[in-house]
């Protein structure tokens, strides 16, 4: 073997080895479209909120963005959880459907132990997140509703980045850096929801889905 | 350093069993085969010949009523691998 032909080999095995060890322990079949479907629901949704609670303000509370959730009543609230939770529903469903589609293309099995592992890393932070939020709700808090279920999601992400694609890891920065000015400008939460689950998301799964999905 | 390229990672189906191992703590059978995309019998023997060599440790245990056997990269197993590693880049650097 010549000087070439070794430096070949070796680089050959380097990257194989480099290959193997990425997707033994990365789940690497999330769709960018569905980020994409995600964000687009998350925007009707916050649209639906917002006409909500523009028609349950009042006299009192004439602002439309800079709300003030003490004077809403329960129906609102009901509403926009229900709107919340069907959200959530489609969201997810359109997830796991595109992701099953994308992993049957690419060979790997959807619920492997590295889907596995991505989702416990996911839903520890994110369940807590949820929780923390439906006790928000019940004391009344609803100016950090936006702020919390922003920064957990975005620590969710960044949690779960070291089990899927590395990229996500920048979405869940994003959603912190967000969370965190949304949390300074208690009122403004509708709009911060709707930039950190909305825009975020079709930005992010249409980057994905050209980065990775096309080719 | 080309002493430092280990003989028992030579073939590609090693290699690769022993990446897998360097980042997961222990892996099963058909997650194996699944990575490697390799038959049964194929993996079976280059898994025997790594346990034999002590780079890799088997555990048996039952699961329900099932056995599940799984695989785990010794110390030494890990060791020899980081050198083989450090020696493939030497030579890919080094000339």
């Amino acid at each position: 073997m010549t000087d070439r032909d070794i430096k070949k080999e070796s680089l050959d095995q380097l990257s194989q080895i480099h290959n193997m060890m990425e997707q033994s322990s990365r789940f690497i079949s999330l769709s960018g479209l569905s980020g994409v479907i995600a964000g687009l629901t998350a925007l009707a949704g916050s649209f639906f909120a917002f006409i909500n609670i523009k028609q349950a303000a009042t006299i009192d509370n004439p602002s439309m963005v800079c709300l003030n959730m003490h004077t809403i009543n329960q129906d609102v609230i009901l509403n926009l959880m229900a709107a919340g939770a069907v959200m959530l529903v489609v969201a997810i469903s359109f997830g796991i459907l595109l992701t099953f589609k994308k992993a049957k293309k690419k060979n790997q099995n959807i619920w492997s132990s590295t889907s596995k592992r991505l989702l416990i890393n996911l839903f520890i932070p994110l369940a807590t997140g949820g929780i923390f939020t439906l006790i928000l709700i019940k004391h009344q808090l609803f100016g950090l509703v936006a702020p919390v279920t922003l920064l957990f999601y975005g620590l969710a992400l960044l949690n779960a980045s070291k089990y899927t694609l590395h990229d996500i890891r920048y979405l869940g920065i994003f959603e912190i850096v967000l969370g965190l000015i949304s949390s300074y400008f208690i009122g403004y939460g509708l709009l911060f929801w709707a930039a950190g689950f909305g825009v975020l998301h079709i930005v992010y799964g249409a980057v994905m889905y050209f980065k990775y999905d096309r080719a | 350093m080309i002493e430092n390229l280990q003989k028992v990672f030579e073939s590609r189906v090693r290699l690769g069993l022993m990446s897998i191992l360097m980042v997961n703590d222990s892996v099963d059978f058909n997650t194996l085969k699944e990575n490697l995309g390799v038959t049964d019998g194929n993996l079976a023997s280059h898994l025997i010949a790594l346990e034999k060599k002590e780079m890799i440790t088997v555990t048996k245990e039952f699961v329900g009523r099932k056995p599940k056997t799984t695989y785990q990269a010794t110390k030494i197993g890990k060791q020899l691998f980081k050198q083989h590693l450090a020696a493939l880049e030497k030579l890919i650097n080094g000339n």
